[in-house]
């Protein structure tokens, strides 16, 4: 028998907890994506779970999609912080603070 | 409980949220960016143990090829391209009392959730809309079925958005020419 699929849950929310503190208190660009990674890993421990729960292939298909999804965005996001880098030599969110009304 | 302490499932649990929490509290307060990827890996392998754990087999091989290996491998390439595994000033608060709202915020959100949990009936729904996660058919050839019929339309859109991203990364990470050699050529 399994563990009960509170448990998962419960540790999908810790984990997703924990991207979203580093998400708000974190300056380097690269440091957030990897903290969007765990946001997006705690997420995915949550749909396999439901998966398992309700008996039903969904939960895993959603889960392959949001990888390729996730797969993308770090391709497109880290596109961005090496141009980012080339203009300012930093990947400080902070210094990027030209569209400020 | 104690009777279920002791369980092989339980010892997996364990390990997996010991993998998971280390390595995601290990990100978010690592100095070093490379460190810090590192530590990343060791949350994607305890998540994959957690879908080896509740038979999602496919998707546990997959976490660790796709995320383990390509992602953080891409993640590093970028962090020793720029040259920034220099340390970030990690106690440096450009917001005053930032970190304490986001720790409140965070704890709002995460009680929220365990309570919602705990009170209420969680699983609601009927089981087993689309297709039944059944024993002895294989988890591969299962999922492999649902995404190439029921989510067959969802596959191709993001195939088309992997050939998007992969174009807009090489547009953007691409160094300009200088306009001298660009009339020379």
């Amino acid at each position: 028998m399994n563990v009960p699929a509170a448990w998962y849950l419960i540790l999908a929310a810790g984990l997703f907890g924990i991207g979203a503190f580093g998400l708000l208190t974190r300056r380097s660009a690269l440091i957030m994506f990897m903290c969007i990674e765990l946001m997006l890993n705690a997420v995915n421990l949550t749909f396999v779970t439901f998966s398992r729960t309700l008996n039903d292939i969904s939960g895993q298909a959603i889960v392959f999609f949001v990888m390729v999804v996730a797969a993308a965005e770090v391709t497109v996001g880290l596109g961005i912080v090496v141009s980012v880098f080339r203009r300012r030599s930093s990947t400080s969110v902070d210094e990027l603070s030209e569209l400020k009304g | 409980m104690i009777a279920v302490i002791h369980t092989v499932p339980t010892l997996v649990f364990v390990t997996s949220a010991l993998l998971i929490l280390i390595g995601a509290i290990g990100v978010i307060s690592v100095k070093n960016p490379v460190h810090a990827a590192l530590c990343l890996i060791m949350t994607l392998i305890g998540v994959a143990v957690a879908f080896v754990a509740q038979s999602a087999d496919f998707l546990a091989a997959v976490q660790i090829i796709v995320y383990a290996g390509a992602i953080v491998v891409l993640f590093l390439f970028v962090i020793m391209f720029l040259g920034v595994d220099r340390r970030e000033h990690i106690h440096f608060e450009p917001l005053v009392g930032q970190r304490a709202f986001a720790g409140v915020g965070v704890a709002i959100t995460i009680g929220g959730l365990i309570a919602l949990m705990a009170r209420s009936h969680w699983v609601s729904g009927a089981s087993s809309v689309t297709t039944k996660l059944s024993a002895g058919n294989g988890n591969v050839r299962q999922l492999g079925t649902a995404v190439f019929t029921t989510y067959l339309f969802a596959f191709e859109v993001t195939a088309a958005l992997l050939i998007i991203a992969v174009v807009g990364a090489v547009l953007l990470a691409r160094r300009e020419r200088p306009v001298a050699s660009e009339e020379a050529a």
